[in-house]
This record gives structure tokens, C-alpha cells and sequence, in this order.
């Protein structure tokens, strides 16, 4: 069967003057038509940079990408043209940014900036644009949307420009769309609202998602699998409900512990990470998580565990995963959340 | 007032449904930022007589002709008309016998009460006529700041947008160039590129006008690159370059028109310090032809004066004065832009 969307041992560096900074460190996912893949991790765990590289948006210098292949559509996106990649964007793949109060250009209106990709993708003329632009702003439920293409970003609330945000992506019909974290700018009201919107968008449209995001909670109810990242390295991938039921790595139980649960039967300690995010600086030779895991043994300062199957389409990439998936079965058990 | 009042810009916040109104319509016509410039430039009591003087240089210069008309329908009305070859300068009001304008304005008699010609303000020495010299100056003075301002800003711009947007050697390479340029005193080296030209294209606006850009764009390459290494960070850049944006269009349409701004602001003072520049190069001799229409030439012919000046004064008090309202009218304009534009002076009045 053949993937969407292919990524294999994509790896990027920055060459800077204090040193290499492995931000990605050869991970490997795959996308299917329709499908929506949830990517998670802490800050500067790799997994925007990981996007960017798929995407061509590495700056470069300092960044770049130093190995691995992006296939889709038979081809391999590392290897287009500059040219040949700016048919992709915006056309095939999609991209929504985190931060809407600074991801739309100030002084053009909305109806410029939703016209551009679309006179530039799908050959029409301004008119025929503007409709579109207008048909799409409904879509994503903004009111009076004819009448909004010609106010300025400053004009709409957070919220609104995110959705102006995602109208903006879907305007070329791309067979992906890639959202950055999209609701991290957001209140959480809002936040709930733009994930119930991408959410109806994706069946109606049947595009693929990826979604990136550092809240195991959000992507719960919209994805259908998970990678966790950590340190440029994908450390446990899964559907959605067997990552959440038989977590099998210390850092994805890790980040479940420190999530609130608001049905919990019991009253429960959040447990934070011990410890710091590791020094991307430095060349990773051990398990990256060794340093703050609980579980880590004289083997995870030896050698850097690779991804494993430890269940039908649920990979980790632990020496001790089974000791993780016990305890994360009886934290399970005493917070009631099996289901 | 309060304090928290007294911080809420009038030009941002539209006190009435008027206001309001009008707001909307410039805004929807030239975007936000453009919206209140324009409006803070209209609304600020410095710009506005800036915008006053402006205007007026400009109807004086458009009206030259009903003002002081040319001797004949032939006369090339970039020469100053001599009354004669006499090294002495008449006073003001002396009687015009020579060269005199074609015929008498209708504004003429009523206002000086004179049936015929005279020098309103006097020769300078070889008896050229200042008033027309000074009214016809103005044209002299926008056309050299049009073409000198205008081109170097065009240079500056495309060569401060390559070298901001591209970086790494193409940046390392333009930068350098500038520097070599601006390793020459400006002045000093337009003044010596302008008398290399002079032999080669003969005596005109040009070699002076080509001199000062040459030393002049590199100013805005500069400042438009620091800009632009600022705003090609931003996020809706990266978005448009993610919707499959060309780097043409991203510079043209989303880099540069949020970068500008600091630019016009310099634009607009340079309006008026080049008019500056190019009279001190009339003045050392360089550049247009003995008897040019321009106020730094005039200003010149009071040179062998210099020590009688009581007497003489008219040869510099009237081009003098011209020099001084028009740098003075660009300098509101572009002080007020400034203001306007300084982040640490928003809304503040």
C-alpha cells in the first residue's frame, strides 16, 4: 500500500557558532490519504522543525536538512526544485501557523492575502478568487464573510484570524494540511472551537492532517495516531487509543502524569518531568530521555534505543518499555480511566 | 485630564462618527499603516506648514511664468535675464533696462505700484536678476530633488532589499560596496565625481545630480537592509512563503511594504538636504552654468561681496531665504513622519 506522505529518517541540523544542533535526528512517519497524525512534544523537541523540513522552510544557512527522503506523489520533496517546491506549497500541502496575531501580513486585507495562493495555484482570475475567498470564510464560520475580505488583519479578534488562518490553507484544496500548533495562541474556548473546526473540515474534505502540538489533551479527540518526539528522536508512535491505554515509553507516561484529568475518581498529584530538556548541542549517543527517566538502566546510557514494535502499530523506542507500560497500566486502574 | 486619557491617540482612536467615517475609507483605499500616516502627517500642526511651504515652492514653481515671464517666447527660461555686463549689483527696485520680462503681469502694478520692469530684489554682480532668479530656482530646486531623491532611493532599495532578503554573500558583497562609499566624506565626494564629470557632460543639473546619487543611495541600501532582516522574520512571511510565494513576491509584497517606512521618513528629510547639498556645489562653482536658475548659484555670485555685505545683502538674503523655507518645509514633513512612526511615540501627542 502505498503512503501519502512518506518521511524517512529526515534529519536537520543547524550549523551555528556554538556548535551542530541536532533538532531532528532521522525520524520516520508515514501518512495516509485522509488520515490525521498527531505530533507531540515539549518545546524544542523537534517537531516544528520537523514540519518546516517537510515543508522546505528550513532557513538555510543556518539550518539544514542533512538526510532522509520526503516522498509524496512518488517524488521526493527534498530533491524539487526551489520552483518545482513552491508549486507544492500552499497547493498540495498546507500549512496553518501558530500564531495568528503574527502570521497574517498587516498592511494587505484579508481578501489580498486569501486571493495570492489561489491566483497563483489554481490559474483564476481575481474575481472568481474573491468569490472563493468569500465561500470559504463562511466555511470556517465567520459571519458576513464577503464583506470582511476587504478589513485588515487588526480588524478580526485572535480567534477570527485563526480562522481566516485555516480558510487560507484549504483555499488551493490541499491533499494535507499541516497545523502548528494552531491553538497554543489561543484562549481555551477558542481553542476547542478551531479543533471542532478542523475536525468537521477534515471529513467534509478528506484531506490528511498533521498536528502539531505540546498538548497530549487537544489531540486526543481529533487524531487518529500519535508520534511522540523528544530530543529530535520520535520516541513512541501509536493510534490514539492504544498510546493513551498502553503508553510504552517513560516520557509519553511522563507527559500523561503531568495532565490534569478533570474526570479523575481520585484526587491525583500531577507529577511534573524531573530535570531539563537535553542540550541539542551535544551528539546524542545514549536514550536522550536517560537523564530524566525513572526507569533508565546502565543499557539506556550505552546505547540509544531504536523504534520497536511492542503491539500492532505501536512503536517505542525504549530498552525498558515494558516497565513503563506496567506502571502506566496501574496508573490506569487507580485514576479510573480505563476504558 | 487623566493620565490614561491623556495616552489614547486621537489619531488612532476616531472621536466621532465622522472621524470615523473617514478613517474607514482612507483605510480601506491604502491599508492600516499608510491610513495613519497620512492621517498624522494632516492632523500634526508642524506637517501641516511643512505641507504649506511644500505647496507653495510647488505653485510658485508652476506658476513661474505668470510670476516673473521670460524676456522673450524664445529665452531658455533656465537663465537667469542679465540687465547688462556691469560687475556692481543694483539695489532692489532699480529700473530694469535690459532682458526685462516680455510684458507686466496682472499682479505686477497693483502690488508695487510701478508701471514697468525693475529688479524687485535686485542683481547680483554681471547683473543677473535675482527675482527670477529665485522663482525659477524652485523649479530647479524639486526637479534636482525628484531625480536625486527618487534615484538613489530606487538603488538603495533594491540593493538593501537584495542583500536583506538573500543574506550570506550576497549581503557580505553589497554591504561592502556601500561601505566603500560611504568611506567618502559625502560631500567631498560628490564634489570630486562632480568635477570629473563636468568636462565630460558639460555644464548642466547633471554632473552634479549623477554625483549625489552616487554618494547618496547607499543611505537607504543601509537602513531599507536593516529593515528588512527584521521583517523577513516575521511569521506572515514564512506564511506566504508556505502558501508557495516567489521570492519576488514575498520582497514586493509582503517584506518591503511593511519595511519602508523608516525609509520614507530619511526620503523625505533628503527632499530638502539634497536641495542643501547640490547649492553647496553651486555655490563652490561645480556643476550648472554661470546664470543657472538656482538658489546655491545665486547665493555664490555674493562672494566677492563677502566683506560688504551691508550693502549687498539682497544677493543672499533672497536665494538665502528660499533655501532655508524649502529645507525647512521637508524637515517639518519628515519630523513629523518620524513621530509618527517611532514606536516609543505612539499615541502620544
Amino acid at each position: 500500500m502505498t503512503h501519502l506522505l512518506e518521511v524517512r529518517n529526515l534529519e536537520t541540523r543547524f550549523f551555528t557558532e556554538e556548535g551542530i544542533v541536532h533538532a531532528v535526528n532521522g525520524i520516520t512517519y508515514t501518512l495516509n490519504e485522509g488520515e490525521s497524525l498527531g505530533i507531540v512534544g515539549e518545546s524544542g523537541s523537534g517537531k516544528s522543525v520537523g514540519v518546516l523540513s517537510v515543508m522546505g522552510l528550513i532557513p538555510n544557512p543556518p539550518g539544514r536538512v542533512t538526510a532522509g527522503e520526503v516522498i509524496y506523489g512518488g517524488r521526493d520533496l527534498l530533491k524539487l526544485t526551489p520552483s518545482e517546491m513552491r508549486r507544492v506549497r500552499g497547493h498540495e500541502i498546507a500549512m496553518v501557523f501558530q500564531d495568528p496575531m503574527t502570521s497574517l501580513n498587516p498592511v494587505l486585507t484579508i481578501g489580498r492575502q486569501m486571493t495570492e495562493a489561489m491566483e497563483l495555484h489554481l490559474s483564476i482570475d481575481h474575481e472568481t478568487a474573491m468569490k472563493r475567498a468569500a465561500e470559504l470564510l463562511s466555511m470556517v464560520g465567520l459571519p458576513n464573510a464577503a464583506d470582511r475580505l476587504n478589513d485588515y488583519p487588526h480588524q478580526f479578534s485572535g480567534g477570527q484570524r485563526q480562522r481566516v488562518g485555516i480558510a487560507m490553507a484549504l483555499s488551493c484544496n490541499p491533499s494535507i494540511l499541516i497545523a502548528d500548533e494552531p491553538t497554543t495562541a489561543l484562549d481555551v474556548t477558542i481553542q476547542a472551537q478551531i479543533v471542532d473546526l478542523v475536525k468537521r473540515l477534515k471529513e467534509k474534505i478528506g484531506m490528511a492532517v498533521i498536528w502539531i502540538t505540546h498538548d497530549l489533551g487537544v489531540v486526543a479527540s481529533l487524531v487518529e495516531k500519535v508520534a511522540v518526539m523528544y530530543s529530535g528522536f520520535i520516541v513512541e508512535t501509536a493510534p490514539v487509543h492504544e498510546l493513551y491505554q498502553n503508553t510504552s515509553h517513560p516520557y509519553t507516561l511522563g507527559l500523561l502524569e503531568s495532565l490534569p484529568k478533570v474526570d479523575a475518581k481520585t484526587k491525583q498529584r500531577l507529577i511534573p518531568i524531573q530535570g531539563l530538556p537535553p542540550d541539542l548541542l551535544k551528539e546524542p549517543r545514549h536514550c536522550p530521555f536517560a537523564p530524566r527517566c525513572r526507569y533508565a538502566v546502565d543499557q539506556c546510557w550505552e546505547e540509544n534505543p531504536s523504534l520497536k514494535p511492542v503491539a500492532p502499530e505501536h512503536y517505542s523506542a525504549c530498552w525498558r518499555w515494558e516497565n513503563a507500560r506496567q506502571d502506566a497500566r496501574q496508573r490506569m486502574m487507580t485514576i479510573g480511566e480505563v476504558a | 485630564m487623566t493620565a490614561s486619557t491623556k495616552s489614547v491617540s486621537p489619531a488612532t482612536i476616531p472621536l466621532n462618527e465622522q472621524d470615523l467615517q473617514e478613517q474607514r475609507w482612507l483605510e480601506r483605499l491604502v491599508g492600516p499603516e499608510w491610513a495613519r500616516l497620512i492621517k498624522g502627517v494632516l492632523t500634526n500642526p508642524l506637517s501641516v506648514t511643512g505641507l504649506v511651504i511644500i505647496l507653495g515652492f510647488i505653485l510658485i514653481a508652476a506658476f513661474a511664468p505668470i510670476i516673473v515671464p521670460p524676456p522673450n517666447a524664445t529665452w531658455d527660461t533656465t537663465l537667469i535675464p542679465r540687465d547688462g555686463f556691469g560687475p556692481e549689483p543694483k539695489a532692489p527696485g532699480s529700473e530694469w533696462v535690459r532682458n526685462a520680462p516680455g510684458e507686466i503681469p496682472f499682479w505686477y502694478t497693483p502690488l508695487t505700484g510701478r508701471e514697468e520692469w525693475v529688479h524687485l530684489w535686485g542683481t547680483a554682480s554681471g547683473q543677473y536678476d535675482i527675482f527670477y532668479g529665485v522663482i525659477w530656482g524652485s523649479r530647479t530646486a524639486l526637479m534636482i530633488g525628484g531625480i536625486v531623491v527618487l534615484s538613489s532611493a530606487i538603488i538603495g532599495i533594491f540593493v538593501g532589499s537584495l542583500a536583506g532578503y538573500y543574506g550570506g554573500w550576497v549581503d557580505e558583497i553589497l554591504m561592502r560596496v556601500v561601505e566603500v562609499f560611504i568611506a567618502f566624506p559625502f560631500l567631498v565626494g560628490a564634489l570630486i565625481l562632480a568635477s570629473i564629470l563636468v568636462p565630460k557632460l558639460g555644464r548642466s543639473i547633471w554632473p552634479a545630480s549623477i554625483a549625489l546619487i552616487v554618494f547618496g543611495w547607499t543611505g537607504y541600501a543601509r537602513l531599507l537592509r536593516g529593515d528588512i532582516l527584521a521583517t523577513k522574520e516575521r511569521d506572515y512571511v514564512q506564511a506566504a512563503q508556505a502558501a508557495g510565494a516567489n521570492d519576488f513576491h514575498l520582497i514586493l509584497r509582503h517584506i518591503l511594504p511593511n519595511a519602508i517606512f523608516p525609509t520614507l521618513v530619511v526620503l523625505s528629510l533628503d527632499m530638502g538636504a539634497i536641495v542643501l547639498s547640490f547649492a553647496a556645489l553651486s555655490f563652490l562653482g561645480i556643476g550648472v552654468q554661470e546664470g543657472y536658475t538656482d538658489w546655491g548659484q545665486i547665493v555664490s555670485f555674493a562672494r566677492s561681496y563677502i566683506f560688504s555685505l551691508d550693502r549687498y545683502w539682497f544677493i543672499i538674503v533672497y536665494p538665502g531665504l528660499a533655501l532655508l523655507l524649502y529645507g525647512l518645509g521637508w524637515n517639518l514633513v519628515g519630523d513629523a513622519l518620524r513621530d509618527i512612526l517611532d514606536p516609543k511615540l505612539r499615541g502620544k501627542r
